[in-house]
């Protein structure tokens, strides 16, 4: 029982070089290319609406959100369709990983080293066998007013 | 009493009072929250002008005794606890308890609720918080047994004298369970006989003998007494929830409609807008189709889903009439109890307004019109004295405009003071004294929106709390609204609401910039103009660099869609030179009252589409209104044709952020304020003289024009007044084709008239623009002869003439033709 308890679920992406989770409780589905209008004006972090079965949803760049390179136009995206309190919002990620189960023990915040956005929006990491896997925390990305 | 009102009230006040438990348990656990405060306060402070209107005086005192117990936790007079909490968890339930009265016998009950009133009130002082609570409760419970053993006695007469000396001579603990078993039997039997009197004496001192032991541990023992009248009140409600059951099988009122969560009608209302959608898209392919059958069946979905769509969209719709009937009551009643002479004028009721539209507008409106009432209208002296009609006159009107529901309510009143909101705004500290030194007028008023904010001399039961205008305002702008105010010392207030159609399936035309197409209500649209490029070049001129299209004479202002959105892609032919050939397409619009002139790539279609709001993190986009699914699937935005036209600079924007918050700069005070007069120029051009220097405005007939030694004068109080052609004097910039040759003025001249120490001038404008106090920045770059240079004034560049420069001009002129 114990065990159950302080392991986690995590859906997986990657980001250039990142690996990084979201929470799944959190995560809707997720869904390949979908097309997306542009909204001008906004902030360049949202790249637009996008229609999810008759819902419209506003879509982040992930790589912008983070302050990462921009993904090159020929590479697709998928989007990670999340909840947020009453609104759904799409991520838009390089690829999509596992979802893994992870032990709490693993965990650790983010180092107070970790600089600009990240510090932000990187709640801490698990240390994986063979990489860190960053903990996003969604509530910040979505706080951009 | 009005069934109707009665029902809304009653609904209404349920629906708040169950929000009501958990916003109390959230203060206690969180008593720094200030919103849940407000919430807690605003739901008794509503619920207390409802019961003031519909007569119901216990429940008025009660949420008075709270509001005011409130008020003080607010002010941060006393401190939340838990004492507080159970008292206004007693007094919420009270509140049911009566409301359930109220419902099945149409009285407030007979039970007596001081008890509550006086502990409520007893937690309102600073010092009696710290007083241990059982003497706030010992008043209640010898007050509750006393007035009901008096009205027992005045029911029975032949009831024997020691009895109610014995009910007197009980200890508080006593007296109250007898009072509560008293109660319970007026309850089921409506009358009381004298046994029943004996046997709840005895069953009282039983009952209070368990608990007695209690009492005399102290604190604990008030938890206690509390926790009894808790009981007994639970009791007593579940006597009347029984009453109720009763009733409802007799009354049909609250059974003939059902409520419908209004989220479940925003769900059908989408799911009719994705059908009408679907529908669409199924009528192209079958416009294609020779199938008989297949056509017939498709005209009937296509009749049935028009009707399906109607039949959803009347069930959100409802005249606003359906909130306004309520009001002639509550003028009525608030101007009689203010002594106050008030008449009511209502234009506009059969304006129809979404459900939730007018669900959100009700109590600010009743909010408005108690505001204009109490602080508004003067008393009748005081307006005989001001030579004014002894009635004060408070009008509401109602209108569509620009897709747009308008709401006015304006009174004769006094106006606001604006003074007197500096002094508030002082001494609240909500502005700082360098602050108030240079904020407009119209930035004082907007003082009134913040909460807490009241200039009422004096906490009245109409008013005067400062819920009023911060919660009017923070409700129409859930709406998506705005509030805006006009006021005029001694001439009354117009509040003026403006609310956006929006959660509707409306017709919009589909254009597009760039790659992307947008929406833009039919409603904003007024015509559509098409220019081929040669046209264009001719046509589409600018006044210092901003474009104008003359539309059959009148000079409409351009605005380029691409680059209001700043999107690189859309072309939207800017390049007025290029050559190629293409079309321009100039949508006509109307903002507000302004009119101007869309300029996009293409336009597709009118569609109707279903209006979706934008994510949060969108909402600060002015020009968009929503965004809506396309029959292919697609997101298209929806344009804000009057954000459009703010951001554009089409209409000047109000200012309507108040200056208190972040952005708060201070004016600046290096230029002089300066009168001016606007006029067109026969060029087009805007310019503007200093009002000093005018003497008069004339409209003459061109007929009254006659020539004096190749000069143009008119005859002009016994004098003849030579007429100055601005375009003559000037320097020109233009082509000479487009110079106004003086003998060609059409029907009527503008004139204004320009007096130096003896002589008259006229000068011919094209027409008159406005008379305005700007501050002059000047900027000399582009000035020419004759004028003092540029500035821009109301968004439009203007230029200022410099009068004695131009009459020496003038004068020379003539000189040199006479010779």
């Amino acid at each position: 029982m114990e065990i159950n308890v302080l392991e986690k679920q995590y859906c997986t992406f990657y980001l250039c070089d990142l690996f990084l989770g979201i929470e799944v409780t959190r995560v809707q589905e997720v869904l390949k290319y979908n097309e997306i209008t542009s909204v001008p004006l906004a902030p360049k972090v949202i790249c637009g609406l996008t229609n999810l079965r008759g819902q419209i949803v506003t879509a982040i760049d992930l790589r912008r959100r983070l302050e990462l390179p921009e993904r090159p136009a020929e590479d697709n995206y998928m989007n990670i369709i999340i909840k947020n309190e009453e609104s759904v919002y799409s991520f838009l990620v390089d690829k999509i990983g596992d979802v893994i189960e992870i032990s709490e023990k693993n965990f650790e915040p983010a180092p107070e080293t970790l600089k600009g956005v990240a510090r932000e929006l990187i709640k801490g990491a698990y240390k994986l066998k063979e990489s860190l896997l960053l903990i996003l925390d969604t509530h910040q990305v979505l706080n951009l007013i | 009493m009005d069934e109707d009102i009665l029902r809304e009230f009653l609904i209404e006040t349920y629906e708040n009072l169950n929000k009501l438990d958990d916003d109390l348990l959230a203060l206690e656990k969180d008593p720094g929250s200030k919103s849940v405060l407000d919430n807690i306060f605003r739901t008794f402070h509503s619920c207390k002008g409802a019961c003031g209107f519909l007569g119901l005086k216990k429940l008025e005192s009660i949420t008075h005794s709270g509001e005011n117990l409130l008020g003080a936790l607010r002010d941060n007079k006393i401190k939340m606890d838990s004492r507080i909490t159970d008292a206004l968890l007693l007094a919420v339930d009270s509140i049911k308890k009566i409301l359930a009265a109220i419902e099945s016998e149409r009285t407030e009950g007979s039970s007596d609720y001081s008890g509550i009133i006086d502990s409520l009130n007893a937690l309102n002082s600073p010092v009696m918080n710290n007083v241990q609570k059982e003497i706030s409760v010992k008043p209640s419970a010898a007050n509750f047994s006393n007035i009901n053993t008096e009205k027992v006695k005045s029911e029975h007469k032949q009831e024997p004298k020691d009895l109610s000396d014995e009910v007197n001579n009980l200890n508080i603990k006593e007296q109250e369970i007898f009072a509560n078993i008293i109660d319970e039997i007026m309850n089921n039997k409506n009358t009381l006989m004298p046994e029943d009197i004996e046997a709840a004496l005895i069953e009282s001192k039983t009952r209070a003998a368990g608990s007695n032991k209690k009492i005399e541990t102290g604190p604990v023992s008030t938890d206690n007494t509390l926790s009894d009248i808790v009981n007994s009140d639970i009791k007593a409600n579940s006597s009347q929830q029984e009453a109720v059951c009763d009733a409802q099988k007799n009354q049909s009122v609250l059974d003939s409609s059902i409520r419908v969560n209004i989220d479940l009608l925003d769900k059908l209302m989408n799911l009719v807008g994705e059908l009408v959608l679907a529908r669409n898209q199924f009528l192209q392919i079958v416009s294609s189709s020779e199938d008989a059958n297949f056509i017939g069946i498709s005209q009937r979905l296509n009749l049935i889903t028009s009707e399906l769509q109607e039949g959803i969209m009347k069930t959100r719709m409802q005249p606003i009439n359906n909130i306004w009937r309520t009001f002639p009551r509550v003028v009525r009643e608030i101007s009689a109890s203010l002594n106050k002479k008030v008449r009511m004028e209502m234009n506009g009721k059969e304006t129809e307004l979404d459900k939730t539209v007018i669900e959100a507008i009700k109590d600010p409106l009743t909010h408005i019109i108690r505001n204009s009432i109490d602080h508004g209208i003067e008393e009748p002296e005081i307006r005989k004295k001001k030579n004014k009609d002894v009635e004060g006159v408070l009008a509401l009107r109602a209108f569509h405009e620009d897709g747009q529901v308008n709401i006015e309510i304006s009174d004769d009143g006094a106006g606001i003071d604006i003074n007197a909101v500096k002094q508030k705004a002082l001494q609240r500290e909500l502005i700082s004294a360098s602050q108030a030194a240079v904020m407009s007028d119209k930035d004082l008023l907007n003082l009134i929106f913040l909460p807490g904010f009241s200039t009422a001399k004096k906490v009245t039961n109409i008013s005067g709390r400062g819920v009023g205008m911060d919660v009017v305002r923070k409700n129409i702008e859930k709406i998506g609204g705005t509030v805006d105010l006009e006021n005029k010392p001694d001439g009354g207030t117009i509040v003026k609401i403006k609310i956006p159609l929006t959660l509707a399936i409306i017709p919009a035309l589909i254009v597009t910039c760039g790659k992307d197409s947008y929406a833009i209500a039919q409603v904003n649209l007024l015509e559509i103009v098409r220019l081929k490029s040669f046209e264009a070049r001719k046509k589409i001129e600018e006044i210092y660099g901003s474009p104008v299209y003359r539309l059959r004479g009148k000079l409409l202002p351009l605005v380029y869609l691409n680059k209001e959105l700043k999107t690189e892609s859309g072309c939207c032919h800017c390049d007025i030179n290029s050559a190629e050939d293409y079309n321009v397409n100039i949508i006509v619009l109307q903002a507000a009252n302004r009119q101007f002139g869309l300029i996009v790539d293409a336009i597709n279609d009118t569609e109707e589409i279903v209006v979706k709001p934008l994510d949060k993190l969108l909402k600060n986009i002015p020009v968009f209104a929503g965004a809506t699914i396309r029959g292919d699937g697609k997101v298209a935005l929806i344009i804000d044709v009057l954000g459009l036209a703010k951001s554009s600079g089409v209409i000047s924007t109000i200012n309507d952020k108040l200056i208190y918050e972040k952005n708060f700069s201070i004016a600046k005070h290096n230029s002089e304020t300066k009168r001016l007069l606007l006029f067109k120029n026969y060029d087009g051009g805007r310019m503007g003289i200093l009002l000093s220097k005018v003497s008069r405005l004339e409209d003459l007939p061109a007929s009254n024009i006659e020539k004096s030694g190749g000069l143009d004068v008119v005859q002009y109080r016994n004098q003849i007044m030579p007429l100055i052609n601005l375009s003559n004097i000037l320097p020109e910039r233009r082509s000479d084709e487009r110079k106004h040759e003086g003998s060609s003025y059409k029907d009527n001249i503008q004139l204004v008239v320009y007096s130096d120490e003896e002589k008259s001038y006229g000068i011919v404008v094209e027409s008159i623009i406005d008379i305005i106090e700007a501050q002059l920045e000047l900027q000399n770059a582009t000035a020419r002869e004759g004028t003092f240079g540029s500035c821009v004034i109301l968004n439009k560049v203007t230029e200022i003439l410099d009068m004695d420069s131009i009459i020496k001009k003038f004068e020379t002129m003539i000189m040199n033709s006479s010779k």
